[in-house]
């Protein structure tokens, strides 16, 4: 689903490559945790499988794409394959939990017909049934979080990349967001997890991939956070 | 992207940005006004030539007993000499359109009621005044082709183009115009780059709502599109403004101008022909401002 060849990414005007000769596989409904330190690479890796970036040398492929031969207008198509969760939600204030997720269908041109049908599905999916018309301020952290994730999964793209989903929300809120997104996953949504949180990472063993400073240290089957070394 | 939304969220983005749309709508209305001023003032002088134009006549001044011209030296025209100018006048048609022979107690005549008023002209007596042929010409701008064949002819003692009286007049009229158009331009300019810092600002102000549209794979054109409808709404009702100013001005400004003088002054309709260029002329800016703006300041 997502594979990396001997990929480096050096930014410009920077020394120090943000990501040094990556080659990694993800399969088809895996669920992999990316951790490092601040500055390892993790979000560098995130978003050049988005297309926000593009690698300075070595191959990205995506869903069967090939990044770095990818023409600029096919982006778009990519990126409907993919969901995307931050750590700062990114929810339109002045629009309801509803409008926020269906926001996302209507930039594409969906139905109404099929946005109605969609949305207060997802929201029941996330647990947010009933709370449509709440609008962001009304909602804790987890539930911001939740109308996020509900806006990455209502067009059901295959992948979901999730960059500190839990960094800003309590440990509790934030197990019960890695167990909504670990349910998704059970769906057979590709998850890629950018996170600091060892104790999620430890909760659930699942796949890890560490890195450090740029370079993959560690990628390792149903592990913890700081496992192997 | 459905009509319906796109239609919702402009109308909530200009609701927003009410105060920034209507200074884009104002700047571009004094651009359009200024650019129509410009563009109706060279469309009067036209008018105004075509009308003159189609009344001036070349005079060919003959030989008085009293002129001092240098061709008159042997004296007045004669008979045969006059009879020989009216021949070769007529063999000049179609370029010939009319002629009309004043003798000198007709130009006393008309001189006398042209400056009843005027002490300098009292002294003057028939005599004094040259006999004429004045030509109308169906090509006024071929006023050299008579020149020519007249000018040092046997008793012709000078020809004169009365369109070289006209186009001073003219001149001015058309520097005015490009004056107007010259300040059309500068403000243009201006319209330009408040758009693109409009645009930029707005960009700016919704960089969430672009950033998720672009995360959830809305295509460039989508992203876009919010953007230069908004500027394509503010520019086109600017431009609306400036085309009823332009209406007010015609028919209420030259159509009182044109009670009082005998000329003939352009009218309402004049500033409907030039509508759809001017609407296209600042869709056209909009659009492309608004779109290489996009393309510069959001990501997409």
């Amino acid at each position: 689903m997502i594979r990396f060849e001997n990929v480096t990414k050096t930014y410009l005007r920077s020394t120090q490559p943000a990501l040094d000769g990556i080659s990694l596989e993800v399969e088809r409904g895996e669920f992999v945790f990316v951790v490092g330190q601040s500055g390892s690479g993790k979000s560098t890796l995130l978003r050049l499988i988005l297309c926000e970036e593009a690698a300075s040398s070595g191959n990205v492929l995506v869903a069967g794409r090939e990044l770095s031969t990818m023409p600029r207008r096919k982006v778009p198509a990519l990126r409907r394959e993919i969901g995307t969760v931050f750590q700062d939600f990114r929810l339109l204030p002045n629009k309801d939990v509803f409008q926020n997720v269906a926001f996302a269908l209507q930039v594409l041109g969906k139905s109404r017909h099929v946005i109605k049908a969609l949305v207060p599905e997802t929201l029941e999916m996330v647990g947010l049934a009933g709370m449509g018309r709440r609008l962001p301020h009304q909602l804790s952290g987890g539930e911001q979080q939740r109308v996020a994730i509900a806006r990455a999964v209502v067009n059901k793209p295959p992948i979901l990349l999730a960059d500190e989903p839990t960094g800003n929300l309590d440990p509790t809120t934030s197990l019960e967001i890695v167990r909504l997104l670990d349910r998704i996953n059970r769906t057979g949504t590709t998850i890629l997890m950018a996170t600091h949180d060892n104790g999620i990472v430890d909760q659930l063993r699942k796949r890890v991939v560490e890195l450090d400073e740029g370079e993959l240290v560690r990628d390792q089957q149903h592990a913890v956070y700081g496992g192997g070394r | 992207m459905r009509a319906q939304f796109i239609l919702s969220e402009l109308w909530v983005a200009l609701r927003r940005n009410l105060s920034m749309s209507i200074s884009v709508a104002l700047v571009t209305m004094v651009s359009v006004l200024f650019l129509g001023l410009g563009v109706l003032a060279q469309r009067q002088v036209d008018t105004m030539k075509d009308y003159w134009y189609d009344r001036v006549q070349v005079s060919i001044f003959l030989c008085t007993a009293k002129s001092d011209l240098p061709n008159c030296a042997t004296g007045s025209v004669t008979q045969s000499q006059r009879k020989d100018i009216r021949t070769q006048l007529d063999a000049m048609r179609p370029l010939v359109k009319n002629v009309y022979p004043e003798s000198q107690q007709q130009a006393y005549t008309r001189l006398k009621e042209q400056y009843k008023d005027s002490a300098t002209y009292r002294e003057i007596t028939p005599a004094q005044m040259p006999e004429s042929f004045r030509v109308q010409l169906s090509d006024p701008t071929k006023y050299d082709v008579i020149t020519s064949a007249f000018i040092g002819a046997p008793g012709v003692g000078d020809v004169q183009d009365q369109r070289r009286i006209l186009d001073p007049l003219f001149n001015v009229l058309r520097g005015l115009s490009f004056g107007a158009l010259a300040l059309a331009s500068l403000m243009v300019l201006c319209s330009i780059l408040l758009v693109a810092t409009t645009i930029r600002q707005t960009a700016f102000s919704r960089r969430r709502e672009t950033g998720i549209m672009r995360l959830v794979g809305a295509s460039a054109f989508n992203i876009q599109l919010p953007f230069i409808l908004e500027t394509l709404i503010a520019t086109v009702v600017g431009t609306a403004l400036a085309i009823g100013f332009l209406w007010a001005a015609v028919r209420y400004g030259v159509g009182y101008l044109g009670r009082q003088l005998p000329i003939n002054f352009i009218s309402t309709a004049d500033v409907w022909l030039i509508t759809p260029w001017l609407v296209l002329a600042v869709a056209c800016m909009a659009i492309l401002t608004a779109w290489l703006t996009l393309r510069r300041y959001l990501k997409v």
